[in-house]
């Protein structure tokens, strides 16, 4: 007789899911199953919506990250009524986006995914968490923890309205001068983000690279999958988070792509399969093979992992010098055009978000030292038609985020697309879970800390399941992400 | 330790921006901890559903519930956590009212199901694939929630004792509210909704001079004057017909509250409130005849103005509102 595993409700992340592992007669795993039993349906009830809205309707489809859907859309919206924000504009926007940047990882790192490190994968179920991340570090570690949430939402606060779901972006600009003792407040607050950023990544290098059963965690098999990797990239492909081109990789770490935005749908296509509701993203170019690694399947991933792996290196000099460690410790040497080869051990994706966490506090603290960012002008009003499309990105923390709208000649929304960081990896999500269960169990023996490091597996992506679950369907309406044992997808489920 | 009360936090339909309201209470969050035992929040703790199953009636002292109903399993959960609880707080815009995912009422789910899957601009999907209902496997079915048709708000399903309105609450609001029923539980609020008695405009330091507009703005096509009334200048501000309690944020960085705190006390639905101080605002008489050609006229500019008027008077409340929405 087979045996069913139920993880009810997958924790530490954002949004519902549920895996089902399901053994063979040996007690193996035969087959797993990651479900994610929730839809909300931005992209249809936002159909009707008058434009400018977007930014606020946008950001209540994540809570964690309504930074980073507000200003996609107000970049959509700059493009949607063609009107370029004066240059103070777009650099309040990065500056806030920074912040929230720093934030996030920095939530991810103590709170979410990353507690299994800190105390580690295997510690008492009331200890996996930020409370027990904070007894196990101590009080005063616990107050540079709260510290950093707290002054970032106060920047977030300061610069867009609310700590939670901030409003000042608009198609043009943004709403909200910076003054300026509230310049020289947001460079206090920027300087000890980049403090906080270097004794975060201190901390990991103590607990993982000094650590001989962590680094051979970090280099074993059971995490391990050789993808194309995407991110943002500036004039000099290295990484950037608010703007830039999109830069694909093979697993090799030589470019596959190398393209604007708004040409999105030139190079990703989603996939439709009758058991599932969430669509699969991949590559046009390479092509659909199943849930499989390797340079001829199309799946990609956009990730802390691949932004190091599809950009050149960092813009500031402190993230360039951990980015150069990472490939050395990591990594396996460079291409013949010099650049690193990408790493594809996916728990590295934990330190690469450390080492965006301080680009992204040094990039903060050069916004908030720039005197441009008081100008009084931070915004254009639009003059000419509604151009009826327009198409925003950027880097979420968890992969790229594209906001896609069209609408009549009033600027009413008649069609809105969104591919959402997340639901870039689902394809990457649902094998890795897939491949730590088959690795983990054995003989059928499970333990609450083996299902734990499989929960480990999806925990790394980050992933936001609210965010991946915008779209919205009909009557009951599945959300199954399957896999076959071999990682092409499994034949036998639902005929239509 | 048993000594402290229990609490837990769960997200039915939710975005987990309630969740960031309570780790946004920073240095507070760790009193609370102190004050409560947190025993069940699937964004912080691994907890799982099967532990919440097996307690008794009433073992949570207090449970916020964030989120809309969705789906058979937000009813589920629902009627789980009543039952585990013996105060049950509506926490949150989405529970409370149905929130921006309540618009989905305005909709049929078939017209834009065809457009998510079938667009062959952003779907290889030639064969038509649509998802389907059941997925059964060689080794058993797997379960998944019935989907609704509707939005629905935690009151249609369980008795709820108190609602935190807000999209989301203020963190100070839930601190607030938390400390409050330690020390006095239940019977301490007057009100089932927490929050102030007035509307937003009471919280909002811009002056107001009584001036009628003559026509309404969209934000995006004009940059109002930082200190004015932004409803006396033409914004569609719906402050006027929303409860006060968050301090007026919106407003305080030049953008036109947008009504999360749901209907004002006293209001029975807020678009209709706000329907109302337009057209005070706009010297409309809703009383004029209708042959009043100069009242027609200006309901015309108006209409012209806001050509989305449910997406904009009903962003957070719609699921709770008489309209509801589409049939």
């Amino acid at each position: 007789m087979s045996r069913r595993i139920t993880i009810d409700p997958v924790t530490r992340l954002e949004g519902h899911g549920r895996i089902e592992i399901f053994l063979d007669d040996d007690g193996n795993v035969a087959e797993a199953f990651f479900q994610v039993p929730e839809l909300r349906g931005f992209e249809s009830f936002c159909v009707g919506r008058q434009a400018e809205e977007m930014p606020v309707l946008t950001s209540r489809i994540c809570g964690i990250c309504p930074e980073a859907h507000h200003l996609a859309s107000a970049k959509a919206l700059d493009q949607l009524f063609g009107v370029v924000p004066p240059p103070a504009a777009v650099k309040i926007r990065e500056l806030l986006y920074m912040a929230f940047f720093v934030a996030d990882h920095s939530t991810h790192f103590y709170a979410l995914g990353g507690a299994d490190i800190i105390v580690g994968p295997d510690a008492p179920v009331e200890e996996r968490s930020l409370f027990g991340v904070i007894r196990k570090l101590g009080a005063d570690v616990g107050q540079k923890i709260i510290d950093c949430r707290k002054r970032n939402h106060q920047v977030i606060k300061i610069l867009g309205g609310r700590e939670i779901h901030p409003v000042a972006g608009l198609p043009g600009g943004w709403s909200k001068r910076v003054s300026r003792d509230e310049q020289l407040e947001l460079a206090e607050l920027a300087r000890r983000n980049v403090e906080f950023a270097r004794f975060t990544l201190k901390l990991f290098h103590s607990i993982v690279l000094n650590d001989a059963v962590w680094m051979e965690q970090f280099s074993s098999d059971l995490y391990l999958h050789r993808t194309y990797s995407m991110g943002t990239v500036d004039d000099s492909n290295h990484a950037s988070f608010y703007d830039g081109m999109i830069r694909v990789v093979d697993p090799e770490g030589d470019e596959l792509a190398r393209y604007q935005p708004s040409a999105y749908a030139e190079h990703i296509i989603e996939r439709v399969e009758p058991w599932t509701y969430l669509k699969f993203p991949y590559l046009k170019k390479v092509g659909w093979q199943g849930f499989a690694d390797g340079i001829d399947s199309g799946v990609y991933v956009a990730s802390p992992l691949s932004r190091l792996n599809a950009a050149d290196g960092m813009g500031t000099p402190g993230a360039q010098e951990e980015y150069d460690k990472f490939f050395e410790t990591l990594g396996s040497g460079r291409t013949v055009s010099g650049r690193w080869r990408p790493v594809h051990h996916r728990l590295a994706t934990h330190w690469a978000r450390l080492i965006e966490l301080l680009a992204a506090a040094e990039r903060m603290q050069e916004l908030a030292d720039d005197p441009e960012i008081t100008s009084a002008h931070i915004r254009n009003l639009p003059e000419g038609p509604c151009r009826q499309v327009g198409i925003g990105s950027l880097e979420a923390p968890r992969g790229t985020l594209t906001h896609h709208y069209e609408t009549d000649e009033r600027g009413v929304l008649t069609r809105v697309n969104l591919l959402v960081g997340t639901t870039n990896n689902h394809a990457a999500m649902a094998m890795s879970i897939k491949r730590a269960a088959q690795g983990l169990i054995k003989g059928g023996e499970v333990s609450p800390e083996l299902l734990n490091r499989v929960e480990m597996a999806y925990r790394l992506y980050d992933p936001c399941l609210s965010c991946a679950t915008h779209v919205l369907g009909q009557k009951p309406q599945p959300r199954v992400i399957i896999r076959s044992c071999d990682g092409s997808l499994w034949q036998t489920l639902g005929e239509m | 330790m048993p000594d402290k009360p229990t609490l837990a936090i769960y997200w039915a339909a939710s975005c987990g921006g309630c969740e960031v309201a309570l780790l946004n209470l920073h240095q507070n969050l760790l009193n609370l901890v102190a004050r409560y035992n947190l025993v069940f929040c699937p964004c912080l703790l691994d907890v799982k559903t099967e532990t919440i199953r097996a307690l008794p009636d009433n073992a949570i002292d207090v449970t916020l519930f964030n989120g809309a109903i969705r789906n058979s399993e937000n009813v589920e959960m629902a009627h789980l956590l009543r039952r585990v609880s013996r105060t049950l707080v509506a926490f949150g815009s989405c529970a409370h009212e149905g929130c921006v995912p309540g618009l989905s009422n305005l909709h049929s789910c078939s017209d834009h199901f065809r457009d998510n899957y079938l667009d062959p601009r952003f779907n290889d999907n030639p064969e038509g694939i649509l998802p389907l209902e059941t997925t059964p496997t060689q080794w058993s079915d797997l379960r998944l929630p019935e989907f609704h048709q509707r939005v629905t708000t935690l009151a249609d399903h369980v008795p709820v004792d108190l609602v935190l309105p807000g999209c989301p609450p203020e963190s100070r609001r839930i601190l607030e509210l938390l400390v409050l029923m330690q020390e006095q539980p239940l019977g301490v609020c007057t009100e089932k909704v927490v929050g102030g008695s007035s509307t937003v405009c009471v919280e909002c330091p811009r002056t107001r001079d009584g001036r009628k507009v003559a026509r309404l703005h969209r934000i995006h096509q004009l940059i109002p004057d930082e200190a004015h009334c932004l409803l006396e200048q033409g914004v569609i501000c719906r402050g006027v017909a929303t409860r006060e309690g968050c301090g007026a944020l919106c407003p305080q960085v030049n953008m036109p509250c947008s009504g999360c705190y749901g209907a004002a006390a006293g209001m029975v639905d807020q678009g209709a409130a706000m329907v109302g101080a337009l057209a005070g605002a706009m010297a409309l008489d809703p009383d004029a005849a209708a042959d009043n050609g100069e009242f027609i006229m200006q309901m015309e500019l108006l209409l012209d103005a806001v050509p989305d008027y449910a997406g904009q008077f009903y962003t957070y409340s719609l699921a709770a509102s008489l309209l509801k929405g589409k049939k």
